[in-house]
């Protein structure tokens, strides 16, 4: 890529991360690891995109979202390509991006080795009180990503972003 | 048999087993026990669909008839619909939904370890994507089952019930036909056999844990392969696809 192709690119890239995911809007698309490429040829964009959980509801509208994005901002011909593999991961999140989370009140995904039948991690604190005596109360939440805590310490309920 | 039609049917298969299941599931939202318990099984029943939309957009892919998820799901009668038994059998009380779930859950995860070694390259990414899934479903059945079972009598007595009248639908998940075999053979289905082996070994323990019994003696009910269902898909289908079947080709 010339360097021209990739200041163009670039841009492309800089309107997505204008795209916040629907449900956390603290973090965007490419914070979450949902955007895999971005190809440019003369005026047409390609955004290839892996889905969070298989049936998680926001993925149309993030698709949608970004479709918009970027024909707001000219580009006219924009194709959304959907891949599954490799399948999408938390351990793609960014030390940023998981600190905007926890900003939001939400737990970032935390992973622990030591236990096997746990696959998904605990939170590492309670993200309003930094307390680390949380307890599960759901292993869901509210979106298919989020499992349900309850801080013992300020009595406070809150998700955690599960590792995935 | 076509190799590319083999593996349409193979799809379909995997395709109905999570639409059905994860349709049934669904049928508790708003009826949940309690708050967090209708949560978890309405998000397990939108993993399922999910996983049952790649799988059928795979198979309407192969079929390479014009043919989408949304006609597999909603235009075909019950003779046509390939999932497993157990996973159209009726919700019953907490106890046979948590059975129902956590057997087929477990039988879900071993299915897809084998098939993150697909030869079928989408076949794989779905597995690796889905197994994710399915692991966490294990997990909270699995915890469910231990509660129940080792809980009051009231939950013991219901569970070793459910377990009694569901076992018998448990052989047919492990089903297999000439069509399944070509495949299987490539590399590119799992081998029902591994999976029984690896299901019936995690499923013995934790049953054993929970202080149940596995029933002997049970006649084994089969048949979905061949498209012959039990009485109650017929009314599931019913409700499933009045919709679309209403008001056809309508989008929203």
């Amino acid at each position: 890529m010339t360097k021209a192709q990739i200041s163009k690119t670039q841009k492309i890239f800089d309107l997505l991360s204008e795209v916040k995911d629907p449900e956390i809007p603290v973090i965007n698309v490419i914070e979450m690891g949902i955007v895999k490429d971005v190809t440019l040829t003369d005026s047409k964009v390609s955004v290839t995109i892996t889905p969070t959980y298989s049936g998680c509801p926001a993925m149309n509208m993030i698709a949608t979202d970004i479709k918009l994005k970027l024909q707001d901002n000219g580009y006219t011909e924009v194709k959304i390509i959907e891949v599954l593999s490799p399948a999408w991961t938390t351990d793609l999140m960014t030390e940023e991006a998981k600190a905007k989370l926890k900003a939001y009140g939400i737990a970032p995904p935390n992973r622990t080795s030591s236990d096997k039948s746990n696959p998904v991690g605990i939170p590492k604190e309670c993200p309003n009180c930094a307390s680390s005596n949380t307890k599960l109360k759901s292993h869901f939440g509210s979106t298919p990503c989020k499992a349900l805590y309850v801080c013992e310490d300020c009595l406070e309920p809150f998700d955690y972003f599960k590792c995935h | 048999m076509d190799q590319n039609v083999a593996l349409y049917l193979y799809c379909l298969r995997l395709g109905d087993n999570s639409l059905i299941l994860g349709h049934r599931l669904s049928e508790w939202c708003g009826h949940g026990p309690f708050l967090e318990e209708d949560i978890a099984m309405t998000n397990i029943s939108l993993d399922l669909v999910g996983q049952s939309r790649m799988l059928l957009q795979y198979a309407a892919e192969l079929s390479g008839n014009g043919t989408t998820e949304n006609t597999l799901a909603y235009l075909r009668d019950e003779r046509d619909f390939l999932n497993a038994l157990l996973s159209e059998q009726p919700n019953g009380d907490f106890a046979v939904t948590n059975t129902k779930n956590y057997l087929f859950s477990v039988y879900n995860y071993h299915l897809y370890a084998e098939l993150s070694n697909s030869k079928d390259e989408k076949l794989k990414a779905i597995a690796e994507k889905s197994i994710k899934e399915v692991a966490y479903h294990v997990r909270h059945c699995g915890k469910w089952m231990l509660r129940l079972g080792k809980g009051t009598e009231e939950s013991h007595k219901r569970l070793q019930e459910a377990v009694n009248d569901i076992w018998m639908f448990t052989e047919d998940l492990f089903e297999s036909d000439e069509s399944t075999a070509s495949l299987i053979e490539q590399g590119i289905a799992a081998n029902p056999e591994t999976v029984r082996h690896n299901w019936l070994s995690d499923v013995t323990d934790q049953l054993k844990e929970a202080t149940i019994e596995i029933p002997t003696n049970t006649w084994m009910m089969k048949g979905s392969l061949q498209g012959k269902h039990s009485e109650h898909l017929g009314y599931l289908l019913a409700e499933m696809q009045t919709i679309p079947r209403t008001f056809p080709n309508s989008e929203w």
